[in-house]
């Protein structure tokens, strides 16, 4: 069911609770490079709060954290970046008032003496979206002027500056219309083809169906199935997000389905 | 020296090769075609909902001219001079205000950390006998103590920046009337290095129009300096010509102001310093780490936790930025009147500070501004309050029209908001 390349990130037994509202519930996911994971779960399922987990943002309370094979501990967001982790959340954190450089430089400002230097940094962003075919009005407006499209590709390309290998999108495609939709999908190709692993959280199955290769359900932050894109249907993933079945059921009967169907 | 351009409103698209060769000397109609472009960038922003410095030149231009009509005194040397030292003091102030706005936060103790900052120099230096450059340290530094603890209150415990520096504005206040004690006023040594501040004059011809010039052939080589470098690295650049009208439109400003000046007492020291505080403090702002690290707070303070930035000690820094210009403002403002009283720092002092950054063009809601919009700001207020006192006419109605001029500001920087928002929903 699972190509056996060694993930580039593993997660085992990962557990969290706010207060009383146990978010996440010994989840696995494993993301390999090469590789677009969807993870997928109905509201409130725990996808963000897996993806803080993996950021930095918010650490786990129980549960291991493996980066190619070595147990790490991820407590803060510059920990995962320098493993390699870069992440775009759904609250997209960007800085409305700066511009296209500003925000994609944010933090890892290049400076000369103290002073910025606006012209290298220019010129890497222009670099960076070139190669990944971006077009945007221009660099030196302020994000809060560019469209939901453009502001994503934005986050997207902010995330890759440090040559990462794994990319967390959280519903990138969520607040989208068509035309921008199918952008922010070819940019994951993009990624993908560049070796990079992928885990992208959305509500659309045809998102998942063009660009995914795994599904990996979340149903009240436990794990509830991990399928193959290509060979699973799409009533059987979104029956396994709303739980009409229970997880081994689901799977088993999934296998009997695909049995049926190829024979 | 406002208009000039920022780097944030180069627009061309991103998939365009710079622009075109730069590298001839500008002619009449290259000069003419800078012109153009200028206007066309001027356009192009106001039409993005930057409006930058252009509303707050016009009313101010406006304003000098009903001033003038009313009365011929107004445009005088003497009184534009006058002018150009009455916005010092206040002005100072509200460039400490435009950093904490920019970070979305408000600072409303700076009143009384000005008074306290005079009322300690003058203890120290007259009661005391200290010699005057230590007492205006320990001033200066009581200013910037005092940002520290409020800074550590809004961002270490959380408490609203509006609520702790009200009681800062009530607190600091009680202490400068302890440190003055009983007898209340203290007379500054008016031949002494603070009242020196707004009584010297570089009465010789050269320091005005010097420093004009400095100004206007800085400001040309940096931004050729700028351009040259973004042509080699292949990223758009200002074309020369227009890098020739900006500086022409600086070095007539520059020049008429210094014109002006030498036909009173020649070029205010105090002017001087506010204008260099001004010129390094904006630098900071938009060509320093640092300065990208307070814009970036105001525009999202999640965004700017999520990059790295230790926002903790940013938002400290920046009410500490705040106390210590609050307490250089206070002692020009000591110096112009050579006494500390216990009505220093009292009054609409606050309220014009804030008044002239969000006039001058900082946005209320943090992450748009300039420190250049302290000086705008304070321009016009002061212009108001000059002309008034030329025509006779009462406080309450320069009061009046200076509420409504802040109103406009602050529903100008409300429709900017909005419209930038509707192009990005769009
Ligand atoms: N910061 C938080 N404090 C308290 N509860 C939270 C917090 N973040 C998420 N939760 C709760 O955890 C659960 C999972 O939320 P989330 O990960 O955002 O779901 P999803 O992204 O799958 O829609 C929800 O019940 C949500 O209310
Ligand atoms: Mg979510």
């Amino acid at each position: 069911m699972v190509q056996m390349a060694a993930p580039l990130l593993r997660l085992r037994g990962i557990s969290k609770r706010f207060g009383a509202v146990q978010a996440l519930t010994r989840v696995d996911l494993d993301i390999r490079a090469g590789e677009v994971v969807a993870l997928v779960g109905d509201n409130g399922a725990g996808k963000s709060t897996l993806v803080k987990v993996i950021a930095g943002v918010g650490a786990a309370d129980e549960g291991v954290i493996e980066w190619q094979g070595r147990a790490v501990h991820i407590k803060k967001p510059h920990q995962a970046q320098d493993l390699g982790i870069a992440t775009v959340y759904q609250d997209l954190a960007l800085c409305d008032n700066l511009d296209v450089v500003a925000n994609v430089f944010l933090g890892r400002e290049i400076s000369k003496v103290g002073v910025l230097d606006e012209v290298e940094m220019e010129r890497r962003t222009r670099t960076l979206l070139g190669t990944l075919s971006i077009r945007l009005p221009s660099l030196r407006a302020p994000v809060a002027s560019l469209s939901g499209g453009q502001r994503q590709t934005v986050a997207i390309a902010r995330s890759l500056l440090g040559d990462p290998s794994v990319v967390l999108l959280d519903e990138p495609t969520a607040s989208l219309a068509v035309k921008q939709t199918i952008e922010v999908l070819d940019i994951i190709e993009r990624l993908r083809e560049r070796g990079l692993g992928v885990l992208l959280i959305s509500h659309n199955m045809g998102d998942i169906k063009a660009v995914a290769d795994q599904v990996t359900v979340l149903r009240l932050g436990r794990n509830n199935g991990v399928f193959d894109v290509r060979t699973t249907s799409q009533e059987q993933i979104i029956s396994s997000i709303t739980g009409t079945t229970e997880h081994a059921v689901s799977q088993r009967k999934s296998e009997a389905e695909e049995d049926e169907l190829w024979q | 020296m406002a208009v000039r351009g920022t780097s944030k409103n180069r627009r061309a698209p991103t998939g365009a090769d710079g622009e075109k060769s730069t590298a001839r000397r500008p002619r009449p109609a290259d000069l003419a075609q800078g012109c153009r472009t200028f206007l066309e960038d001027v356009r192009n922003r106001l039409s993005a909902g930057e409006l930058g410095a252009v509303p707050v030149v016009l009313g101010l231009v406006v304003i000098w001219i009903i001033f003038q009509a009313l009365n011929g005194a107004f445009l005088s040397p003497r009184n534009l001079s006058n002018l150009s030292l009455d916005i010092v003091g206040t002005g100072l102030i509200a460039v400490g205000i435009v950093f904490v706005l920019l970070i979305a936060e408000l600072d409303l103790s700076v009143g009384s950390v000005s008074g306290l900052a005079a009322a300690v120099f003058a203890v120290l230096s007259v009661r005391n006998g200290m010699p005057e450059w230590l007492a205006l340290l320990i001033a200066v530094l009581t200013g910037a103590a005092i940002g520290a603890v409020h800074g550590f209150f809004v961002a270490r415990v959380g408490v609203p920046s509006f609520v702790v520096t009200l009681a800062g504005l009530l607190a600091w206040n009680g202490l400068m009337l302890y440190v003055l004690g009983a007898s209340g006023t203290v007379n500054l040594d008016d031949q002494g290095l603070v009242a020196t501040l707004t009584s010297y004059y570089f009465s010789h011809a050269a320091a005005a129009y010097g420093l004009a010039a400095v100004g206007s052939i800085v400001f040309f080589l940096a931004s050729y300096q700028e351009a040259r470098r973004r042509k080699t690295a292949g990223v758009p650049s200002r074309p020369l010509r227009e890098i020739a009208v900006r500086t022409a439109l600086l070095a007539v400003i520059a020049f008429a102001a210094a014109a002006v000046l030498n036909q009173f007492q020649g070029l205010p020291l105090a002017l001087l310093i506010f204008l260099l505080i001004i010129v390094c403090l904006d630098f900071a702002l938009r060509r320093t780490p640092y300065g990208r690290q307070v814009f970036s707070l105001g525009g999202g303070i999640e965004a700017a936790r999520r990059a790295g930035i230790n926002v903790v000690w940013v938002r400290i820094s920046v009410f500490m930025v705040s106390g210590t210009m609050a307490a250089i403002g206070g002692l020009f403002l000591a110096s112009r009147i050579t006494s500390a009283s216990q009505t220093s720092g009292s009054g609409n002092l606050l309220l014009n500070a804030i008044a002239a950054a969000v006039i001058g063009g900082t946005s209320l809601y943090g992450g748009r501004g300039r420190t250049w919009s302290a000086l705008l700001g304070i321009l016009v207020i002061q212009s108001i309050a000059s002309g008034m006192a030329l025509l006779g006419i009462q406080a309450a109605v320069q009061f009046m029209i200076t509420g409504g001029v802040l109103l406009a500001a602050v529903v100008l920087d409300s429709l900017t908001r909005r419209s930038q928002r509707a192009r990005g929903r769009a």
